[in-house]
Parts: C-alpha cells; sequence; structure tokens
C-alpha cells in the first residue's frame, strides 16, 4: 500500500515535471511576447507543483531520497507519467493544443483530488487547482481563437487535434495503482472523469469549429507504468545532464 | 536544535502581537513597496518551547520568492535580538488575494500596480467566455478605460494591462 502511494505520488509529480520542462524549452522564442511569458510562467506553477509532490513522494518513501534526486536521478522506465506530455512541442499549435488536452484534464483532476482521505494530498491539489484554473481558461480561449481563425491557423490546430488525439486516452485508464488508491479514498478513478473531460471538449471544440476525432480509435499507453515514447530519453538527457555530469552540483 | 531550556534563555519573552509588528517590516522581495504581512501570507506566529514558529502560505506554487522571504524573517528577527525562527509551510486553506490588507492595496497602486479586485475569479467556473469583468482602474490616471495586454505579466502573481485613457502600460496583481 505505501509503495503504491509512493509510486501514485509520483506519477503526479513526473506529469507537472516532464511538462514542465517541455514549455521552458520555449523560453526565448515564443511566437509573441506575451506568449513566451505565458508558457514560462505556466511552466513555473509546474515546476512548483513537481516540487511539492517529490517532496511528499520523498516523505512517503523514506529512504533519504529528496526532490531533486526523484527528478534527475531516475532513467525513463522509472518516470510516471502520460505520454501525451514528452511528446515535442512541434508548433505553436501541437504545443498550445497538448496543453489543452492536458489542462482539462488536470482541471477535472484535481477537482476531484481535493476531496482525498490524505490530507497533504488534498492540499497539494487545491494549492494547485487555483493555479490550473487559470491555465485552463487560456488555453481553452486560445484554442477557440486560433481554431476560430484564419484558415490555416484552423488547419494547424485541427491536425493538432489528431495527431495528439492517441495519447488522450491513457489519462482515463485505471490501472491497479488507480484502483488500490480509489478503494483507499486517497484518489478518483480516471475513467470516472472521462465524461467532465469530454463536455468540456466538445464545448470547447465547436466554439472553435474543429472536429473532434473519433472517440473509439486506437490510443498509446504506457507513460504510467514507465513504457515511454522515443523522445522520453532525449528530453531527460537535457533536464538530467548537470546532475549526471557533476554529481551533486549546487548553486 | 538548542533545547527548549537554552530557548527560552535565548529568547527574551516577546509577545506575539510584537513579532506581528516587525513582520510588518519585511518587504516582499519582488513588490518592495508591500510587507509580507500586507500580503497576507503570515497565518500565524506561536511561541512553542522556546521556540518561535511562524506559519506561512506560499503565493503561487512555484514563486521564487518565498524562500527569500524565509530569509528575510530570520534576519529581521534576529535584528530584534530573536533567534531565527522555525517556519512552517502551510498548503491548506490555499492563499487568496482576499487576504491581502486594504493597506497593502492602496500601497500596490501607490506604486503603480493596480491591486486584485476581490472574488472577481469564481474558480470554480471554467467558462472560456469572458464573463462581465469588474472595470481595472488605471493606477496612474485612474480611468477605467483600460484593456488585458498579457495573461501573465512580469511575476506569476500579476498580469499587463494598459490605460487607453493615458496609454500607460501597467501590471495588474492577479485575483487568485
Amino acid at each position: 500500500m505505501s509503495e503504491d502511494k509512493f509510486n501514485y505520488v509520483l506519477r503526479l509529480a513526473d506529469h507537472a515535471m516532464i511538462l514542465s520542462e517541455r514549455l521552458s524549452q520555449w523560453c526565448g522564442k515564443g511566437p509573441a511576447l506575451e506568449e513566451d511569458m505565458a508558457l514560462t510562467n505556466v511552466a513555473l506553477d509546474l515546476i512548483g507543483q513537481a516540487r511539492l509532490w517529490y517532496a511528499y513522494a520523498a516523505e512517503l518513501e523514506g529512504k533519504g531520497r529528496t526532490e531533486d534526486d526523484l527528478a534527475f536521478l531516475r532513467d525513463a522506465h522509472d518516470f510516471h507519467n502520460f505520454l501525451l506530455l514528452e511528446q515535442p512541442n512541434g508548433n505553436y499549435a501541437d504545443t498550445l493544443m497538448r496543453q489543452f488536452l492536458f489542462d482539462t484534464w488536470h482541471y477535472h483532476y484535481l477537482q476531484a483530488l481535493k476531496q482525498s482521505t490524505d490530507q497533504q494530498i488534498a492540499a497539494i491539489a487545491e494549492k494547485s487547482l487555483k493555479e490550473v484554473t487559470y491555465h485552463l481558461r487560456r488555453s481553452s480561449d486560445l484554442v477557440v481563437r486560433l481554431g476560430d481563425g484564419t484558415d490555416l491557423s484552423q488547419q494547424m490546430m485541427q491536425t493538432a487535434l489528431e495527431e495528439l488525439w492517441r495519447f488522450t486516452g491513457e489519462m482515463f485508464m485505471d490501472d491497479e495503482i488507480d484502483t488500490a488508491m480509489h478503494a483507499a479514498g486517497i484518489a478518483p478513478l480516471p475513467s470516472d472523469l472521462k465524461a467532465a473531460w469530454d463536455a468540456h471538449l466538445a464545448d470547447v471544440m465547436h466554439a472553435a469549429t474543429l472536429r473532434l476525432p473519433d472517440a473509439n480509435s486506437w490510443m498509446q499507453k504506457g507513460g504510467k507504468q514507465g513504457v515511454h515514447t522515443e523522445h522520453m530519453g532525449y528530453l531527460l538527457a537535457e533536464m538530467q545532464f548537470l546532475q549526471r555530469a557533476y554529481p551533486g552540483a549546487q548553486w | 536544535m538548542v533545547a527548549s531550556a537554552m530557548g527560552h534563555v535565548l529568547n527574551p519573552p516577546v509577545s506575539t502581537s510584537q513579532i506581528w509588528q516587525w513582520l510588518a517590516e519585511v518587504s516582499d522581495p519582488e513588490i518592495p513597496v508591500i510587507s509580507v504581512t500586507d500580503l497576507g501570507i503570515i497565518r500565524a506566529v506561536e511561541w512553542q518551547e522556546g521556540e518561535c514558529v511562524i506559519t506561512i502560505t506560499p503565493t503561487y506554487s512555484g514563486c521564487p520568492a518565498m524562500d527569500v522571504i524565509a530569509e528575510e524573517i530570520g534576519k529581521t528577527l534576529q535584528a530584534h535580538g530573536i533567534k531565527p525562527p522555525s517556519i512552517v509551510y502551510q498548503l491548506s486553506p490555499a492563499w487568496s488575494t482576499d487576504w491581502m490588507t486594504e493597506a497593502g492595496k492602496q500601497k500596490l497602486s501607490g506604486y503603480g500596480i493596480a491591486p486584485p479586485q476581490q472574488q472577481v475569479v469564481d474558480i470554480s467556473s471554467i467558462q472560456r467566455y469572458r464573463e462581465v469583468q469588474p472595470a481595472i482602474a488605471c493606477p496612474q490616471c485612474g480611468s477605467v478605460d483600460t484593456q488585458l495586454v498579457s495573461q501573465f505579466g512580469s511575476t506569476a502573481c500579476k498580469a499587463l494591462y494598459k490605460c487607453k485613457a493615458c496609454l500607460e502600460p501597467f501590471d495588474y496583481f492577479k485575483p487568485h
């Protein structure tokens, strides 16, 4: 049970950490100053949330590992983030669509997680939710503006949605850790959140004049279990370089 | 760790209300015109077995100012002859700009940052459609003919606006 809980909290940490890393890669390269600031601010919120989750995971594990050890000294198969989050930034439509698909999940997931019987998990969820609400408002608004924008922006948003769609199914698949956490009152069952996610997506896509892909199409999975896409190794190579090359370096 | 008996010797009996007054001298490192008490992030000041314990709630999860604030609090108390307090971080209830003092809001405005409106954003709502937003007054000229330029600004807690009357850009402290 305690090992399940440790692995469960690590998933939450890894989602926030990996997306934060991807967003940070836009720093200084955003298509407009406002967008550059927005992506890096969202990345900052997510890294703050990742730190809270990693610190709690380290405490649950009780083996003396720190939040930094968990972020910088694990290999790809020990990361449990969704495959969606490690996907390359692509063009701005890809980045924005990835953000919107995740923000919608994140918002509903944290809403449910606030009710956790674990007080620390509930507190981190409550804190994070305020920030994530702002993220979701922003990404929903931009999906509508660019979807219902020019012919080119609409086509790019539609392509991004279709490319990323196969990575969305994983967010709602329950595995043994989810089931154990749900039984203990610690976390919601991912499959229970699908209806709320679908509803918000349908609403936004309609306003954005984008077509939702087939709900029953084949979905990729494995991120939560540590089986990643080929992009993960490259991402970690960059993110972990300093601690791998200069173990224990500090500033 | 100093033994509690030692702690009593080191710490003259100073009331917690005195400590609150000293904390009012500790500025936010990113917005130096307001103090940590104005910001509403100090949740409790207590004496526990001769040790001063200060409970702080973070503003934003990733706000880099939090570590600096804890350090500054330690220095300030030390300057008044109190050994550095232990800082407890409390996440719940989550910090809200509604906890900011009226004096703090006025200081923000005088500094050129529009203070947060109360309860503007109903955070239970995820409607993307712009609700009727209360007008944000320009801290320079007072006009409410203002416009959002960027949802994020120079720090995690601010958005960027511009005034269409005096044409000056300004920061808006986001309601949170």
